[in-house]
């Protein structure tokens, strides 16, 4: 029953912060633009009241009719209550959110909201019952990381569902885990504390923000470094490998021994 | 080849005055050479000669010095390319990935052009200056003449017979004598290993021992794992760097909410529903650890092997036949996650001494 | 070359020290025919001297040792990992010697090609029956080149100890492990201990460098010298009989052709090689026995074996206090088991249900083998759906199809596929062979239409050329077992009783594998098409020197006899 108080506390809170936010919307609107908030939604607790008001409007437009009015959840989607900034910047700074269609994965898509606005719900998710943060630009930077370290951790907690160039793979019942080729540092770095679908949870206590950012460090290197052998074929290990040996080699030969044997033909 | 233009296809094929021929100029309606050969052969039929199996001319001189350039300029190609490669061999150092990439670009296409160009051109020698000829051989039977068999036969008994080898003893005692013989490159590899004895049924896993998150080598409270979703892989303290140890003793740890854990899973070997079952799977041994937090599912990279990881690590799809052992679990002194004991069954593949008490699901105290 | 009158000074140097002059002018003039499909040996054969080529090229760079060390070299990634000695100088052969990635890749491209030239070699030999007496040893020599080349490859690219042929090794070990009554102590004597142990690295390097290589230029040696010996088989045609060979000397003409051919594999694996990246180990990272990566896969001649562990069911036996892992033995011994069994029992089995103890040397079409051809097919089926599910979870992450959807479909299709691919093909091959009687009763349609006097329009037929007509009269049926009548022993075949079980199924079994349309023209003979062509020229009629106009190959050849 506490909870449900708790939230009614905050449903009521977050309509008086509309009506401030809308207030105060000029004003306000160039310094957010300005500043597209990392300070701002580093910490949910110093999230400006005119923020949390413009990602509630922003909610109840779009995200509502699934997550409910108040973020409650419905039988179309899961309460947001206390999934944190993190969660909700990085379902929809990848366009996982909002989502098209209910399917056993969410695709990435090219993302709804800019950044100011998704800073803006994650913003106003926090504000109802707190959750991880947005990590800032220098906890996900690589500058500096030890990518040993990094290597180890990836391939024994990341790589076994999402390959080891971060191509992805095939989990259960049509789900999969997504490639980590677009993937941003921030959105890596949420992922791990977030745990968002299936993934499982790495929280900064198990995997230290620092060991993070080995881990993104060692992703980050190896995905944006050349292929001196030539083309990758995907970096998904030999199945195109063999793909291209029975294509590209046998193939090719067999043309080759069929030009060598070609019956002459002369026209006279 | 017939798909390029033939200019031997116009009789009167007037490009061939300005390039003065190497070969005899051919007057049109005669025979080509290698008939006017075998023509003369048939008139001067004294000769006991056959016609020569393989004319000395090609059987259109224009196109074959046509094609002469064309391969002589195959086989130029071919050695610049030559050139080309030991030029980068020597201007190109490697020392990482981008000098690497570039040198393997310079080498590996001179190098195809090396051997591209050598193919094409033999194959456009063979098929335009060669004269093309079909010649026949007979086969003879394979089977050797009925005389010849016997005569084999023969030779064969009489030195059967020259030898002795009827003679039981000699011939009893030489097999006796090559028994061990056989036997000795088998004893000899004895020492290629230990003997199995039951090793395959511990690991380094003792009570008391830490649990440490593999990589930062650093241990945990369950204050630390508190998330439920949370997966980690984690080895016994001090043999992170052991491989033999970690290929059976490597587990993961989950942690769930409260009363999210059913049986059979045993509840006193989980600490603040945190369980730790083994990862390597019970199939053929690869580490399982690819956990879906949403349908707690653990599943095997190598043969999708599935378990279920509220049940006891159950399996529910695959071809893994037992449940992942579940490590007991406690806490220290110190409040970090520490081994109550090893695994009290078998981890890893099944092996034919395991019987059936390893099919028990880790539930067995 | 031909007009010298003798020989010269190395010639006379060498003939007088081995009188080698004759046997080298017979080398000199053997023939050898011409297609296409015959060279697929030689893509395998090449591919065989560039691996033992750039084989030792490595050898001179790669540390087969398990000791651990620090990474500080040149690829950052990786700086400061501790690893193999093994996975550190294949780093080493990558990225500081120069073209050493290029000759790793070459070395592993022209890998998949032996093998895959192996497979698509053996399919050609199967199809064209060109197996059949007196080439049964050189098929089983050629079975043991095939399965002791899978073994050559799986050990070859667990040498760097990468974490995806650590994965590899593992899963052997584990298959090792779990075979009845010997697996645990063939796993001990294997890896010196418990898995990944110390010594498996040397073990296997000794093996992949020089015990299997070793066997196999031994092997190779023999088939090609069987095959040198027993001369090729030919492809049906004009001229040629089972008694002669049709095609150019091997000098010039084949060194030349086959000279071409080995610098055009050895030009394929080198652009694959500059072009197309081959096991990137860099990426895998050192083998370490908690690692895993998604999407852990075999090089493809292990993906059939890959592919019958995934879908399996998760049967076990406990008898007695032991176990029985039929959830790993089946899958790793049945399927290639059939496979390869099936393809060495197959040339005598043939022979017994056919009775036919001839020797072989004009090679079948597949479609004049209806049955053989359809049973190849499903062989190809079955391997092929067990194939295809070692890649599924591949094929589920890039095409988005559910994991446990694949796997039940290939547990249904690996006995369904079969099946299909045995009757769609055996009907394919039987509608063939009635286009081809039908081209031989009623000719080519020309496509040109006549009105006849009578006001009928007909279209001109022309009768197929002589070389067609060859290619099509090669069609002679598979000899049939009489039926089993009472007392009477068939003519011609060596009867065994007709009247055991034996006999009964052999009779049946000859009545499937016979199967096929009546030849057309002149046939019940079974002497072969020698024979036929004897009376052809009065039955070719006389339009038919239009087709060889199209058809036929030079002048020069009408000049010769086709037989002596």
């Amino acid at each position: 029953m506490s909870l449900i108080t708790a939230r009614r506390r905050r449903r009521a809170a977050g309509y008086a912060v509309i009506v401030l936010g809308l207030l105060t919307a000029g004003v306000a609107y160039a310094t957010v633009t300005g500043q597209p908030g990392t300070a701002a939604a580093a910490t949910p607790s110093s999230a400006s009241p005119k923020q949390i008001a413009e990602g509630a409007s922003l909610f109840s437009v779009t995200c509502a009719s699934c997550h409910g009015m108040n973020a409650q959840g419905t039988s179309q989607g899961p309460s947001l209550i206390g999934v944190g900034a993190a969660a909700v910047d990085f379902q929809v700074s990848t366009g996982r959110m909002p989502a098209k269609e209910i399917s056993a994965e969410m695709p990435r898509k090219p993302p709804v909201f800019d950044t100011a606005q998704t800073h803006a719900i994650a913003a106003y998710i926090a504000s109802l019952g707190g959750g991880p943060a947005i990590p800032s630009a220098a906890e996900v930077s690589p500058i500096g990381a030890d990518m040993a370290l990094g290597q180890s951790l990836f391939i024994t907690d990341c790589a076994q569902c999402h390959n080891f160039s971060g191509a992805g793979g095939a989990l259960t019942y049509g789900k999969y885990a997504p490639a980590l080729t677009h993937s941003t540092p921030t959105q890596i770095y949420e992922a791990m504390l977030t745990g968002p679908e299936a993934m499982p949870v790495f929280n900064d206590t198990t995997i230290t923000p620092a060991q993070k950012r080995d881990i993104i460090a060692y992703i980050t290197t190896v995905r944006s470094e050349a292929n001196p052998g030539g083309f990758s074929l995907g970096r998904i290990g030999p199945v195109t490998e063999g793909l291209v040996a029975f294509l590209g080699g046998i193939g090719s030969l067999v043309f080759a021994s069929i030009w060598i044997t070609l019956k002459r033909r002369e026209h006279t | 080849m017939s798909d390029t233009p033939n200019p031997n296809d116009t009789p009167e094929s007037a490009g061939q005055e300005p390039e003065e021929p190497r070969t005899p100029h051919r007057i049109i309606g005669t025979p080509p050479p290698a008939q006017s050969r075998a023509m003369l052969a048939d008139e001067t039929g004294d000769h006991h000669e056959p016609p020569p199996e393989l004319p000395p001319v090609p059987d259109n001189p224009v196109r074959a010095r046509r094609a002469e350039r064309i391969v002589a300029a195959c086989f130029l190609l071919s050695a610049l390319a030559g050139v080309g490669f030991i030029a980068a061999y020597v201007g190109l150092e490697v020392n990482g990935l981008d000098s690497t990439l570039r040198s393997n670009l310079a080498l590996g296409t001179s190098l195809s052009v090396v051997f591209l160009g050598l193919g094409v051109g033999a194959v456009l020698w063979v098929r335009n200056i060669m004269p093309d000829v079909e010649l026949t051989e007979q086969r003879k039977p394979l089977a050797s003449p009925p005389e010849q068999r016997e005569e084999f036969a023969e030779t064969f008994n009489a030195g059967a017979a020259a030898s002795g080898f009827k003679r039981p003893l000699l011939r009893r005692t030489l097999l006796l004598a090559t028994a061990p013989l056989a036997a000795i490159p088998l004893v000899l590899l004895r020492d290629m290993g230990p003997l199995p004895g039951t090793s395959l049924r511990h690991t380094v896993w003792r009570k008391g021992m830490r649990l440490i998150v593999y990589g930062p080598n650093t241990p945990l409270r369950p204050a630390d794992f508190s998330n439920p979703g949370q997966m980690i892989t984690v080895v016994p303290e001090g043999y992170q760097d052991n491989q033999v140890a970690l290929a059976k003793a490597t587990t993961i740890i989950i942690k769930f909410a409260p009363g999210q854990l059913r049986p059979p899973t045993v509840m006193n070997w989980t600490v603040d529903d945190i369980v730790a079952y083994s990862k390597i799977c019970t199939h053929v041994g690869c580490p399982v650890a690819l956990y879906e937090q949403t349908t707690h599912h653990i599943l095997c990279p190598c043969h999708q092997s599935t378990f279920d990881a509220i049940h006891g690590a159950r399996v529910i799809f695959g071809p893994a036949p037992r449940a992942l052992p579940q490590l007991p679990l406690g806490t220290d002194s110190q409040g970090y996650l520490i081994a109550t004991s090893d695994y009290h069954v078998p981890v890893g593949p099944s092996f034919w001494e395991l019987g059936g008490s390893g099919f028990t699901g880790g539930n067995e105290s | 070359m031909s007009n010298s009158k003798g020989l010269g000074g190395v010639g006379v140097f060498l003939d007088d020290r081995t009188r080698g002059a004759a046997p080298a002018r017979r080398f000199m003039r053997k023939i050898f025919p011409d297609h296409w499909s015959f060279l697929l040996g030689e893509i395998a054969l090449y591919s065989f001297i560039i691996l033992i080529l750039t084989g030792i090229f490595l050898t001179l760079f790669f540390q087969p040792s398990m000791t651990d060390v620090v990474y500080h070299g040149v690829y950052h990634p990786l700086d400061g990992v501790r690893m193999s000695e093994a996975y550190a100088s294949t780093l080493n052969i990558s990225f500081d010697v120069r073209g050493g990635l290029l000759l790793r890749q070459i070395h592993h491209w022209a890998a998949l090609l032996f093998v895959g030239a192996i497979m698509v070699h053996m399919l050609r030999v199967f199809f064209t029956g060109a197996y059949r007496k007196p080439r049964e040893f050189n098929w089983i020599i050629g079975i043991a080149i095939f399965t002791i080349s899978i073994f050559e490859g799986l050990f070859g690219y667990s040498l760097p100890d990468d974490l995806l042929s650590g994965t590899g090794l593992r899963i052997t070990q584990g298959v090792l492990q779990s075979v009845p009554i010997v697996g645990t102590y063939l796993s001990f004597f294997l890896f010196g201990g418990q898995f990944p142990g110390h010594v498996i690295i040397p073990r296997l390097y000794i093996i992949h460098v020089l015990i299997i290589p070793g066997l196999l230029l031994a092997l190779i040696s023999a088939h090609l010298f069987l095959m040198f010996h027993q001369k090729h088989t030919q492809m049906p045609g004009k001229g040629r009989t089972e008694t002669n060979v049709v095609g150019a000397p091997m000098y010039p003409y084949f060194m030349a052709k086959t000279g071409a051919f080995f610098f055009f594999v050895f030009a394929v694996v080198a652009l694959l090689s500059t072009f197309a990246q081959i096991n990137p180990i860099w990426l895998f990272g050192p083998y370490n026995p908690s690692g895993i990566t998604a999407g852990s896969q075999p090089d493809f001649y292990m993906g059939a074996l890959e592919g019958a562990l995934r879908i399996m069911p998760n049967w076990v036996s406990n008898v007695g206090g032991y176990t029985i892992a039929w959830n790993v033995i089946i899958p790793a011994f049945v399927p290639l088991g059939i496979i390869f069994g099936g393809a060495a029992l197959w040339p005598f089995l043939e022979r017994w249900i056919t009775g036919d103890h001839r020797e072989h040397h004009i090679n079948d079409r597949p479609r004049n083998a209806p049955t053989r051809t359809g049973i190849g097919m499903a062989a190809v089926a079955f391997y092929g759906v067990l194939w295809l599910e070692g890649a599924n979870d591949v094929i589920a992450a890039q095409l988005h199809i559910p994991l446990y959807t694949l796997t039940w479909i290939a547990r249904v299709s690996v006995f369904l596929a079969p099946a299909v691919a045995y009757w769609v093909t055996k009907r394919i091959c039987l509608g063939l062979q009635r286009k081809d009687t039908h081209l031989l009763e009623h000719g080519v349609e020309t496509g040109i239409i006549r009105q006849l006097p009578s006001g009928e329009f007909i279209e001109v037929t022309r009768p197929v050329s002589e070389e067609v007509r060859a290619v099509l009269e090669s069609r002679t049926g598979l000899p049939q077992l009489p039926a089993p009548a009472p007392g009477e022993p068939g003519e011609g075949v060596p009867a065994p009783s007709e009247r055991g079980a034996m006999g009964k199924l052999r009779v049946r079994l000859n009545r499937v594998l016979t199967e096929g349309i009546p030849v057309p023209t002149g046939n019940g003979h079974g002497n072969g098409h020698a024979e036929l062509r004897e009376g052809e020229p009065a039955a070719v009629p006389s339009g038919a020197d239009h087709g060889r106009e199209l058809e036929a190959g030079s002048p020069d050849e009408e000049e010769r006899p086709s037989g002596h």
